[in-house]
Order: C-alpha cells, then structure tokens, then sequence
C-alpha cells in the first residue's frame, strides 16, 4: 500500500478516539509550554542582566582607591602608567542641577576606559553621531556630549558647552556620564579621581603597587561576581524546575502513546497482511509521531511564551530586588525558542514512543491481534523495573560517594528520581495487595483486588503525579530553605543597627569620637579589612572587636568550644565556609596570612557562611589587624544602639557628619527588601509549582478517561451483582482518591530526597555552599489537599460518566464476553 | 613613506565604529579647515623639528628594525607613536574645562615579528599630565612606559643620533640602542612629499642609518640582538586625498648600502599614486615622482583573516632595481585600533637585502 493510504488508515484510529488524540496533544503542548517558558525566562532574564552589569560602573573590574578613601592625584596616575599599569581614571560625584534634581556625575577617560566598559556610552538606537568622526570627538571637545539615564532625559542642564544629550539605556538611574575634564569642572574638583579602573589584562612586568603607589589598593571586583553567582543559583533552580515539567510531561505522552499503539495492533496487523511493507508502516508511524510532535510543540512553544510573559514581571522585579540586576521585564521572541521548543517537542515523544514502536516492529506478522491489555505485565517486566530502579539509585550512590561537579550532581538528581519513579507501582501493588489481605468484607476485598488490577494502567500517570509532587516538595523546601537561611543570616550578618562608612581616615576618627561620647550608642564596631592573601588565596581579612554581637550573633558552621575567647586574644582565625570547602580546612587547621613582607599563621578558630561571596575570607582580632596592616583603612563602623533609637541617631549624624546614602545603612531597610524579594521569588515558585501540578492532574485525568471505557468488563459483573452504579462510581472516585493518596505519601520522602541533594549536593558543587534544609511540614498539607483536588477533579469526570452509563451497555458486556 | 597615515584621528573609530565613507582610509582624506598646511618650500628646523607640531592634525615618530640573534634568527621590531589632534590648537583653548581636557590624542603601536609568531601592543593616552607627548631637545617621545629617548648628541642627525627605545606588551618587550652617523633624509622636495595628484602633502623626512643592539623579550626568553633601523618622521593635516583608499609602503636596505623609500597610494579609479627616493650609503638622495616606482603583487596570504599581498616585485628602472620582496612573516597583521599590515622582509632579486612592508587599507 502506498504510504499516504497507509497514514490515513493510521489515522482513523485518532477520529474515533478523539479524546485520546486531545489528551496526547495536550499533554505534549504542556510539557513543552512549561520548557519553553522556563527556558524563556531564563535566557530574557540572563540577556538583560549580561548587558546590565556591565552599566555598573567599573565595578565589573577591579579597581585601585586610596587606603584613606581621598582622592588620587594625576601624578599618581601617571606614575603608575609609567610603571606598566593599565588603568583608566574615573571622577565621580554628586551635583545638584538647575531643576533641583541631585545627579550622579561620572567622569570617564574615553581613550583608556577599558573595553568592558564600552556599554556604557551606547546611546539609543539610531542617535549615533553626525560628524562621522565616532562620536569621540563630540565626547572630549566643545560641545561637549553627554550620556544620561533614561530618567534624566528631561534634565535642564545649566552648565556652559553642553551639546547633545544622549540618553542611554545602559546607564544606571539617575548618572550622567562625561568626558573627565567635563566632569572635573562640573564637579569642580579639579586634579581628582575617584578611582581607577584596571584592564583586564596587565603586563607582569608591571612594577609592584607596593612600591609605585603604597597609598593605593587594589579592590576587587566581588560585587559583580557576587550577583553572578546569586542569579547563577536562582537559574539553576528555574532550569531544574523546567527539566522536572517536561519530565512529567512526557510521563502523559508516553502513557497515551503506548495506548494508542496497543490500540492499534490489530490495524497494523491488518496492514502488514495486506500487504504494507514493514518499512512503510514504520515510516508512517514515524510521520504521524513527527507531524503531532510539531503541531503540540508549536501550541507548547506559544502556550509557553505566555507563561513567561505572565511569569517574568514578578522574576524580573526577584531578580532586581535580590541582586540589582536589571532584567527588561518585556519579553521578546527568540527564533531560539521555537527551535528549542520544537526539538524538545519531537526528541521527547520519539523518546516515549520508542519502546512501543519497536515493540510494534518486532511483532510477528500473524500474531494474534488481541489487545494485549496493559494489566497483563508480566513478573519479567516487574523484575527488569525492578533491576533498573536498582541501578539507577546505585549510580546516585555511586556518583555521590565518588563523583564531583555539576553535571554528576544533576546525574544524582536525575538517577534518584527515575529510580524512584520505576520503584512506584511494585511498591504501590504491594501496599494495596497488604490491604487486601485486611479486608473481610467481599466488596471491599473485591475494591482492593480490582485496585491491584488497574494499577499497571495507571502506574504512569501515577509516576508523573509523584514526580509532580517530589518536584513541588522538592523545590519549596529549597526555597524556603533558601529564605530562611538568608535571612537568618542576614540577620546574624547585620546584627547591628547602623552602618556607616566615613568620606575619610579624619572624618571617620571624628565620628569615633562623637559616636563615643552620644549617650544612646551602645557600641561602636569597626568593619575594617584588608585585601591580602589567606592560605595562598586572595581574599578578605577582616579586623573584628570582642563584642557580645559576635559571640551571640553571627553564623557559625562549626567551631572550638573557646573560638571567641581566642579571636579576642589574638590566638585564633575565623575562615568563611567557601575557603574552608576549597582549602579543605577543619577547626584547628593552620592557616597563613600574608603581610606586607612576611607570612603569619593561625589556627582555625571556626567556619562562618558567607552566602553569595565567591572569595575567599576570614577574621582576626581587630587589634592584630591593626597591627599586622597599620596601614589598613578604618572607615568603617557598625554601630549598636537601642533599634527604637536607630533612626533618631541615623538623622543626628546624617545632619553632623553629611553622610547618607550608601555611606549610612539601616539595616531594618536592608532587611525589609530582602523579605520582599522572597516573597516575589515564591509567587514565582508556586506560579510553577501549580503550572506542574497540574499537567499530572490532566495525566491522571487522560489515564482514567481512557481506562473507564475498558473498564465495563470489570465493572458490569459487580453491578450485576448488585451494587447501582451510583455506588460503583463512588468506589471509582475513591479509588482515584485513594491512589493519589498512596502516590503522595511516597512522594514526600522523594521530594524530600530531591530537596536534601539540591541544597547539599547541587548547590556545592555549583557555589561552594551548604544551605541547610528547612521542612515546611504545613506546606506538604497545602499541596496534599491541591494533590487531592486535582485527582478528585480528574477521577470525577469518569466516574460521573460511568454513573451515567445506560444499563444495556452493561448488559452487552456479558453478551461480548469472549 | 611613509605616508603611514595610519589615521590616529580615527582613533575616533574605535569608539563606536562607523563606515568611512569616501573619506579614505582611516578618515585621512577629510578636510584641513582650521589646521596649518605643509607648504612647499618650507626649511625643517632642527631639532625643533623632532618634536611635536599641534597645529598639523596628524604627525607618527616611526621606527622599524631588521635585527638577527646570535643564532642568526631574523627579528621585526616596530615603535610608534602617533598624535592626533581633535580640533586646531586655537578652537581647543576656547573649549578648556580643566587640566584634563586635551583635544591631542596619543597611540603608540609596539611589536615584535620573528619567522613564526607577531607580538603587538597598543597604548594609548590624552595630551593631559605629561601622560605622552614629544619634546625636541633633548628629544624624547613617550606614551605611558614606553619610550624613545636621545642623549642630545648625534651630529648629522642633530639630537637624534643616539637613541635608547623601549615597549612592551603583555607577552613581549624590548630595550634597544641605537646610534647613526649617517645624516637626516628628506623626501621629496627637502621634506615636502606630495601624496597625490590633487596636492595632498605632508612633511616627511627620515633617519635610515641607525646601528642597533639590545636585547628582547619574548615568552621563549629574552634574546639578544643587532641590526639597522630606520626612523621616519612625519605630519600633514590631510595627507590623502578622498579617493586614495590605503597604501602600501616598503623601505629597504640592500646589501650594498644604497636604500629605497617608496609607497604607492591606491586609488579607487586604479590609477595608483607613487613616489619613491633613492638614498645613497652616503645619504645623498634622488626623488622620484608619480609612476617612476612600479610595485606589483605577485601573491597574497591570509592574514586574521584578511587576504593580503605579503609578496611584491618592486622596481624602479631608473635605479636599475627589480626585486622581489617577500614579508619574513605573513602573519605580521597589527590588530589594534586601526588595523594594518606591518612586518620584516627579505629582498632577492637585482639587489638583495631586508626591510619592512606597511600595507593599509586591506579588508
């Protein structure tokens, strides 16, 4: 037969099962629509936040400033181009213009400015420059142009020799960026820089700081990182939420598309008698999968898209909130994403389609057409499910005790779950034939044994469900641990009420002083750091005072019994977790840290985390600081006071010392945007944990729909026996019920499993920290009774159906009986 | 030439890059409105002449070196130092802010070439704080930590006799001395080269006799080595006219002591713009103008992925010269602002010896 005849032969079998048609297309358009809103997400939110940070201004390089936070001089600047450093000046301050508005005005150096800075000065599309010269020169002569914030537009700028306003995107809010010596004027602060900005790649003969430039030191760029690594981890999660949906998705295709070919033997059967050559029928099975594949991929791709455009506000608003990356909050669509999500689309029903049609080729040419029903699995298959569930929680084990990096972690992850997911139904037949031992009544006896034998029916959907609900559980406690654990530590972190940061060494010895002397301070803290390097590692020396915040206060992993008392004396060192994990570092452990000429070495005294801090870190007595770097900048204080007189006493030094902005910190505010954030970060996660909930409702849906109707044979001798159908609906709902039931209890030790390697496994491997995990036990409550919902839901709609069945149909399966 | 107008106005360009339009390679072609003019006639002043001229808008201090190893191995070095002015010197003063504003651009191009492998840096800096600049006497150019120096002595060369040099980049360096007795060369008419039929000039003259010694450092180590050098020196203010796309330029010295300055201007009509001078061991010279000096690919090479003629016959019948000049490394592509061709070369042919090709304008 030719191939078009034997395609639409094939596809008959979908006109006279048109719900099961739906239900595979479905099925396969959600699985796809949450990839490809998950991928959307992800890469809008990656693409604006890549071009974001490098707006920050200079902080995406390391840069040099003055130890005594005054200005440099040029003189300073040439010498160090003169000894072979690469570096560019950048003036920055603040100004009032004519309309009253305060401006950030940063002065750059076009002709140095390294490369990474070049997003800087992009203006608007389409207000490139006129002169054909680039733009630079309009940049460095008279008319000046200047760059400013979308926000700043409108500005009336009073300043003489000002041409072109450009406004640029890529700017932060409320900075108008310049030419130096345009900004050194306006600015009026003649000879000065603020800072400057390393090139990425220096010379090694450079000739040491040290000597060039002693009053300089090198800061690094952390801040950057730091948000790289912190959105790094909010992505991990949201991907590994996309590869559990599609997961689940596939359960449903692969459940209706193993139907469907069951279904379908006879015809081919039918086919290959008269005549179809195997080739033929296996390339047209091939272009019907391929061809539904497309159509729910395309469906899944814009179903998707949709559920970005509804999702990216709140994770654009998490994202800027928790780490200042600006992410559009608009949604473009990528050519990417059709692709992606047609590909996954096709890859995933030809991988669930796989073992039924190869089956379908191998069966021989006259066998007997029956439907083989699906509850006649046979002991082979239970032990070869069983052998593989074996092996795939031997290589988590495997891989866990001996593997290391990401992708091994993911490789656990996705072992545990398959594993799980193969475990489910023998485990599922063992409980129910446990309660069929217990039952005496004849119903409830015939309940359980018709349980067991529609189990392999719906042993897939049930897979899915549990996957769902392993998913759900898995990635709320993750997050919630995530929450808590931030902001546990951001409040052991920020213990203190204020924090504040003097202009200079004089202004801040005055502020010491004055602090001293206020009657409602409790306690002035220094936060005073070095830049060097911990047990070879650069990283961070802190300088810490012996106050009660610390010993009450702040977050320690493990440490000596006297790891406070001997900080204080000089005799211990505080590391953060990351060094500790990297360097492999215990609580008495030696550790050195370089000096100006020479090393000086301590023990561990106890391990802190340090969330979101790539670097390495420690703490010493502030007084063996002080004496091991005397040159170390002192700026920095944490002050405690009574939090009722936090704000009265932010105000007093605000109007004495002219501090504000980043300069005085309240922590309450701090704290209070981080609460907000995660609450954003949870709308997003239950938005997605709903989303995932309920494409395996709809597989346990599709599964009982097309069970019901195979089921009369099951269900009219009990009928016949006496029962009304109202009653036998009501046990089929039950049933439903029941099994969800089942299918969450062992869901919740999985999810668990899931959350547990997330948290200790994943999130090692990829930042270097351990969160510790959080059980959300009212959280499971919640998801077990949308668990329930969404099965009665699923469960109600056949039961109603067969409650509706006439009784002749009931009859005529006894008339049928084979 | 070197008409090595290698545009450091459109240093411009590196910003944001836009198409030069009809305005020749690198934006050279553009107007002089505003700037002083080379005028035929003119008597270079020395040294006052070494240093820097802010009413012209371009103006390079060009050194290249042929050296050998111990080990005989040939070795390209090449120090530059172009100014570029963004505005004529009277307009800047009026638009001043403050000690940083400076409408003179400076960019250095440093490298090293060997048989196998081309090392290039570029620096750059404003006319602000003594970051770079150029003063006659005693002479000195720098930008940022590199450096070209004299001593003050050097007769005919007066002030530029004796040189120390320096540069280096991330993966390479050099220090190098040089000294000539040799005098000071001018091309064309006593230093007025014309650069095409409309009259675009510039004032060019040379010191080709340069003895050298000194040491490089290369990511192998650090190698020691003599050669010649030739300095070119060189300031217009619209040296091309609009239609001259790019050149290419060779000087070489042959074996027998004698030496050829010449570039051809390539136009966008194909009647190409040549010049040449021929300088004697003695320093005497002979200028040569438009079509005397015929230079003709024989063949190209890739080079970061552009095509590029690395093998030329250059003659000049009047000199009896028909040579073939073959770059020692085709990979010599200086990828830095404004990107170019620039490397050693061996000469065969009716005279033998090496040089250094500039090529400019090749996409």
């Amino acid at each position: 037969m030719r191939l078009a005849s034997v395609l639409r032969v094939l596809w008959s079998h979908w006109t006279y099962r048109p719900l099961q048609f739906f239900a595979l297309l479905i099925g396969l358009s959600l699985a796809t629509g949450l990839w490809t809103g998950v991928q959307a997400i992800n890469t809008e939110a990656r693409s604006s936040y890549a071009e974001a940070s490098s707006t920050i201004i200079s902080n995406a390089l390391d840069y040099l400033e003055r130890k005594d936070g005054t200005p440099i001089k040029p003189e300073t600047y040439l010498a160090l181009q003169k000894s072979g450093w690469r570096t560019s000046p950048l003036l920055e301050g603040q100004v009032q213009f004519g309309d009253g508005r305060s401006v950030r005005v940063v002065g750059i150096d076009p002709i140095t400015m390294p490369r990474e800075m070049a997003a800087l000065t992009q203006p608007v599309q389409g207000e490139a420059d006129q002169d054909g010269s680039g733009g630079l020169v309009g940049f460095l002569v008279p008319p000046f142009t200047v760059f400013v914030s979308p926000g700043l537009a409108d500005l009336k700028l009073n300043v003489a020799n000002i041409g072109d306003v450009v406004v640029s995107e890529n700017l932060p809010e409320g900075t108008l960026l310049t030419d130096i010596s345009l900004a050194a004027q306006i600015l009026n602060k003649p000879g000065e820089i603020s800072r400057l900005v390393l090139a990425a790649d220096q010379k090694r003969t450079r000739v040491n700081l040290s000597e060039v430039a002693p009053q300089l030191q090198r800061i690094a760029n952390t801040s950057g990182a730091d948000m790289a690594r912190l959105t790094d981890s909010f992505h991990l999660n949201l991907t590994a939420f996309g590869l559990l949906a599609f997961a689940v998705g596939l359960f449903i295709v692969q459940g209706t598309i193993n139907l469907a070919f069951e279904q379908r033997r006879a015809m081919c059967r039918t086919l290959r008698v008269t005549g179809t050559s195997m080739t033929v029928l296996t390339i047209a099975l091939l272009l019907e999968l391929l061809l539904i594949a497309l159509v729910a991929g395309t469906i899944g791709v814009l179903l998707g898209y949709f559920i970005a455009a509804l999702l990216l506000p709140d994770v654009a608003a998490t994202l800027r909130g928790l780490y200042g990356a600006r992410v559009s909050g608009e949604l473009d669509f990528h050519v990417g994403w059709w692709l992606s999500g047609l590909a996954i689309a096709v890859a995933g029903t030809f991988l669930a389609a796989f073992w039924s049609l190869t089956k379908l080729i191998r069966m021989p040419i006259l066998a007997a057409s029956r439907p083989r029903a699906w509850a006649r699995m046979s002991a082979r298959s239970t032990l070869a499910r069983l052998a593989a569930s074996g092996i795939c929680f031997a290589l988590a084990l495997v891989l866990y005790g001996w593997g290391s990096g990401l992708v091994v972690a993911f490789t656990i992850v996705g072992a545990v779950l398959i594993g799980a997911a193969l475990l489910l139904p023998d485990a599922m037949a063992l409980i129910i034939s446990l309660f069929e031992k217990l039952a005496v009544r004849p119903v409830s006896q015939w309940f359980w044994a018709d349980t067991r034998q529609q189990l392999p029916g719906l042993s897939l959907a049930l897979m899915a469900l549990m996957l769902a609900l392993a998913a759900n559980i898995g990635v709320s406690t993750m997050v919630g641990s995530f929450r808590l654990t931030f902001e546990g530590w951001l409040d052991q972190r920020l213990a203190s009420e204020l924090y504040v940061r003097a202009a200079d060494e004089q202004q801040a010895q005055q502020l010491r002083t004055w602090l001293a002397a206020h009657p409602d301070v409790d306690a002035v803290l220094p936060i005073w750091s070095v830049e060097t390097r911990i047990d070879g590692e650069p990283g961070q020396v802190f300088g810490v005072a012996d106050h009660r915040t610390y010993r009450d206060q702040w977050p320690m992993l493990d440490r000596s019994a006297t790891a406070w008392s001997d900080v204080a004396a000089g005799k211990a060192i505080l590391i953060n977790e990351q060094l500790a994990r990297r360097k492999g570092l215990r609580v008495g452990d030696p550790v050195t840290i370089d000096e100006a000429s020479r090393q000086y070495k301590l023990p561990v005294g106890g391990i802190y985390s340090d969330y979101g801090n790539p670097h390495a870190q420690a703490m010493i007595h502030v007084d063996l600081l002080t004496q091991l770097y005397p040159e170390v900048p002192r700026r920095r204080h944490a002050i405690r006071v009574d939090p009722s007189k936090a704000a009265d006493l932010s105000r007093q030094i605000s109007a004495e010392f002219g501090l504000g902005g980043r300069s005085l910190v309240d922590q309450a505010l701090i704290k209070q945007r981080s609460v907000e954030v995660f609450e954003r970060t949870f709308t997003v996660t239950q938005a997605l944990n709903v989303l995932t909930l309920s494409v395996a409702g709809f597989a346990i849906f599709t599964s009982l729909l097309t069970q019901s109707a195979m089921r009369l044979p099951q269900l009219a001798p009990v009928w016949a026996l006496g029962l009304t159908r109202r009653e036998l609906a009501g046990l089929e709902l039950l049933r439903g019920i029941l099994l969800a039931g089942l299918t969450m209890i062992m869901a919740l030790p999985l999810g668990l499993m899931l959350a547990w390697l997330l948290l200790a496994v994943v999130n090692v491997e990829a930042f270097g920290w351990r969160l510790p995990m959080f059980v959300f036990a009212r959280d499971w409550l919640m998801l077990g009774v949308y668990g329930l919902i969404a099965t009665a839901l699923a469960a109600a709609i056949p039961a109603r159906r067969f409650s509706k069945t006439e009784p002749a149909e009931l009859v005529k399966v006894f008339a049928h009986e084979r | 030439m070197n008409v090595r107008l290698i545009p450091a106005i459109l240093m411009a360009l590196m910003w944001m890059s836009q198409p030069v339009a009809a305005q020749g390679y690198g934006g050279l072609g553009t107007k002089a409105e505003g700037y002083d003019v080379p005028q035929r006639g003119t008597q270079l002043q020395f040294p006052r002449d070494h240093g820097a001229h802010p009413g012209y808008r371009i103006e390079w201090w060009y050194l290249t070196a042929n050296l050998q190893g111990e080990d005989g191995r040939q070795y390209g070095v090449q120090w530059t130092l172009f100014r570029s002015a963004l505005q004529p010197p009277q307009q800047a003063k009026r638009g001043a802010t403050s000690d940083w504003h400076s409408t003179q651009l400076w960019m250095g191009h440093a490298a090293i070439t060997t048989p196998d492998s081309h090392h290039v840096a570029e620096s750059l800096a404003r006319g602000a704080y003594g970051l770079a600049g150029v003063q006659a006497a005693p002479f000195k150019a720098w930008i940022n930590d590199w450096e070209m120096s004299g001593d003050g002595g050097g007769g005919a060369s007066k002030g530029v006799g004796n040189l120390a040099l320096s540069a280096s980049g991330t993966d390479f360096g050099y220090r190098l001395a040089l000294s000539s007795d040799g005098p000071l060369i001018f091309h064309g008419d006593q230093g007025y080269s014309v650069k095409s039929a409309s009259g675009q000039a510039s004032y060019y003259y040379s010191q080709p006799f340069y003895q050298v010694q000194g040491q490089l450092e290369l990511p192998s180590g650090s190698v020691s080595v003599t050669g010649n050098a030739w300095l070119d020196r060189e300031w217009s203010s619209q040296p091309l006219s609009e239609d001259q796309q790019g050149w290419d330029w060779v000087s070489l010295s042959f074996d027998d002591g004698s030496k050829l300055m010449g570039f051809q201007l390539r136009q966008s009509d194909g009647n190409n713009f040549t010049s040449a001078t021929w300088i004697q061991s003695d320093g005497q010279t002979t200028a040569y103008a438009n079509n005397k000096l015929k230079m003709t690919e024989i063949s190209r090479s890739n080079a970061a992925g552009r095509e590029v003629p690395t093998r030329w016959r250059v003659e000049l019948p009047e000199r009896g010269v028909d040579v073939t000049v073959q770059a020692l490394n085709k990979d010599a592509w200086m990828e830095t602002s404004f990107p170019y061709w620039e490397g050693p070369v061996n000469i065969k042919g009716s005279h033998a010896g090496v040089g250094y090709l500039e090529m400019t304008g090749y996409q």
